[in-house]
């Protein structure tokens, strides 16, 4: 085989995404921060499997139990439990699979409409372009919080509207990157060369600039991840996204507020779930980011 | 200059007519229908009289009510005209809850929350400037990297996390500061200006200067879990802002003229280095009010968000529709304002 190789002198070139990983995995600190992510992804996913008992399960003779290797604690609460008894690692387990699946949930649909509207007001009439972003900049001016806020006012409290809410908040940033990494592909020769063959807008769009600005946009998927997972967390903790029983972070993060005094541990370590998601999400984005750059500066 | 001057306002008309355009379709969204001006006049529980009568349901206010019944009926135009004119003479509506002129109310509640953000932007710029500054002076050693690292966590941390572990730290298990609230219940101190740091001190009382330090002693830790980050954010830009600067021609030429470390990179780097940390700053703007609402809630904290956050739990709609019309004209001029700024502080505009 070898030697076939070196008859014919071919070198085999990587795909980009194979040199994307492989930029990616130079990056130690980076590829710790993925591992760490997909096994958070894998411990939402197996939930029902992983928790021992049912998130809204209150065990009423065990109340306050602090983690299991306190001198108090019990071997059958391995976090401790809270202040109804209820097991905080079940409820911390099943609210990885809520918080990120509500996540998942904001950033498709804010993509999804961020992404069209990118596109349509870079291809469309300046006027629906001047509208589209004047709308975009007064989104992005406003504070994300309060506007989710008054948007769940509006339509009222619940987790569906505050999926609804937070992605309204989340639309803006990708309008903006679709629309900056279009304008800045369509001078290019390439595209005036495809566009001198004849081929149509959609066509255009989809065999000649969406493979080339895919790299922002998946930064930008990271990033209102992460985004929405603070925001959906934050809506919990004012009591507007996830209602009581529900095990959402943020929502056992505000229901523990008041047993901080003498149950500190039912309000660090929901924190810690939210903190730790964050910061390897942030990191995987952080990295991403350095791989693909690397390969535009190339 | 002029030509400059004039595309901000232009701007500054288009952002409000945007925001005066959403608010109003927000006053039909609301499910209490169109009124949101004198809607409902709220009434006494026990007597039914309305509470305001008197001096505060003078004529103009009934007209306005009238004008508004008429306007339901009226295209959406002249809805939108009327609408307007409203809003301009500052009647922004009243509470559904207490009867109080919502306008009024929130010069009651905001200075609490610029107080707020103001204490937590100096603690952020006060730590933010020399940290960053220190990094960019140790670019690529350990003191870099454990900056950078740190602050890149820093960002990730959820703030109503972070308010309640600094509460447990300092307040819980050291007792070094209050837990909430802005002033101690012993002080009794008259509202003026609405800043209980400038209030405390220009009050009468023999206790002026004891309760000011109190009031500062109460600002503390909800300013540093505001500023944190604001902080992370300002340290970043700093650092690589420094970074550029300090690799410049003029900086090394400073450097061999036998100028003083510090005063290089004060005088001459700092300089330049501003105008991507003011527009950080403008940035942070929004970040602070957004924290604001979970900063208030955790520390009982009487600002506006606060105010917007009940009115939300009550479905007070004239409080939140003027709450949020108030505080993003307040986040549209500051933006201007941080523009302007960055504007005088970069040269490069002077002579235009």
């Amino acid at each position: 085989m070898a030697s076939q190789s070196e008859f014919y002198h071919q070198t085999r070139i990587p795909s980009t995404y194979a040199r994307w990983w492989a930029h990616f995995y130079e990056n130690k600190l980076a590829f710790i921060a993925l591992v760490i992510f997909i096994s958070i992804c894998l411990i939402a996913i197996f939930a029902n499997f992983l928790a021992p008992y049912d998130p809204t399960l209150s065990f009423t003779e065990s109340i306050h139990k602090p983690p299991s290797w306190y001198d108090s604690g019990d071997t059958r609460f391995f976090l401790g439990t809270d202040y109804i008894g209820r097991d905080i690692f079940s409820r911390l387990v099943f609210g990885a699979r809520l918080s990120l699946s509500l996540a998942g949930a904001v950033v498709v649909l804010s993509a999804s409409a961020g992404i069209f509207l990118g596109v349509v007001s870079s291809f469309a009439n300046p006027w629906i372009d001047a509208l589209i972003m004047r709308v975009m900049d007064f989104i992005l001016a406003l504070p994300s919080l309060l506007l989710a806020v008054v948007i769940v006012a509006v339509i009222g409290r619940g987790l569906p509207n505050a999926i609804y809410a937070v992605a309204i908040v989340l639309i803006p940033h990708f309008v903006l990157v679709t629309r900056t990494a279009i304008k800045h592909e369509i001078p290019k020769d390439y595209v005036t060369a495809m566009q001198l063959d004849g081929a149509s807008k959609t066509r255009l769009f989809y065999h000649c600039i969406l493979p080339n600005i895919l790299p922002p946009i998946i930064i930008q998927l990271t990033l209102a991840f992460s985004t929405a997972i603070l925001e959906i967390a934050s809506l919990g903790f004012l009591g507007l996204g996830a209602q009581a029983p529900h095990p959402e972070w943020g929502t056992i993060l505000s229901e523990s507020h008041n047993d901080i005094m003498f149950a500190s541990w039912t309000v660090t370590l929901p924190g810690l779930a939210i903190f730790f998601t964050l910061l390897s999400i942030n990191l995987v984005g952080d990295g991403l980011r350095d791989a693909m750059d690397l390969e535009k500066n190339k | 200059m002029l030509y400059l001057a004039l595309r901000q306002l232009l701007n500054l008309i288009l952002s409000f007519f945007v925001l005066t355009i959403f608010t109003f379709s927000l006053a039909h969204l609301f499910p209490q229908g169109v009124s949101f001006i004198v809607d409902y006049i709220p009434v006494d529980i026990f007597s039914g009289d309305s509470l305001l009568h008197g001096s505060q349901l003078n004529n103009s206010q009934i007209s306005n009510f009238q004008l508004n019944e008429s306007s339901q009926t009226d295209n959406i135009f002249i809805s939108y005209y009327h609408y307007m004119s409203q809003i301009l003479t500052g009647h922004f509506g009243y509470s559904t809850v207490r009867g109080t002129s919502v306008f009024s109310e929130f010069f009651i509640y905001f200075p609490a929350t610029l107080e707020l953000s103001l204490g937590a932007i100096i603690f952020a710029l006060g730590i933010g400037l020399p940290l960053g500054i220190f990094a960019a002076q140790h670019k690529n050693k350990w003191q870099d990297k454990l900056i950078i690292s740190t602050s890149l966590a820093g960002s990730a941390i959820p703030i109503f996390w972070w308010a309640m572990l600094l509460v447990l730290f300092f307040s819980l298990l050291l007792g070094v500061t209050p837990v909430a609230s802005r002033i101690g219940f012993e002080y009794d101190i008259l509202p003026v200006t609405g800043f209980m740091l400038i209030d405390t001190l220009i009050s009468k009382q023999n206790y002026a200067v004891d309760a000011f330090f109190n009031a500062l002693h109460h600002l503390i830790l909800p300013a540093i879990v505001l500023g944190t980050i604001p902080l992370t954010a300002i340290t970043r830009t700093t650092r690589s802002a420094m970074i550029r600067v300090l690799s410049e021609d003029y900086i090394r030429s400073a450097k061999t003229r036998g100028i003083a470390a510090v005063q290089v990179i004060w005088k001459y780097a700092l300089r330049n280095a501003m105008i991507p940390i003011i527009t950080t700053l403008s940035l942070q703007v929004s970040v602070l009010i957004a924290g604001s609402l979970l900063t208030e809630t955790i520390f009982s904290w009487p600002g506006a968000g606060k105010w917007l956050l009940e009115a939300v739990n009550r479905r007070d709609f004239p409080v939140i529709h003027g709450g949020i019309l108030a505080i993003a004209s307040f986040v549209i001029l500051s933006h201007l304002f941080l523009d302007f700024l960055s504007m005088l502080v970069d040269p490069k505009w002077r002579h235009r």
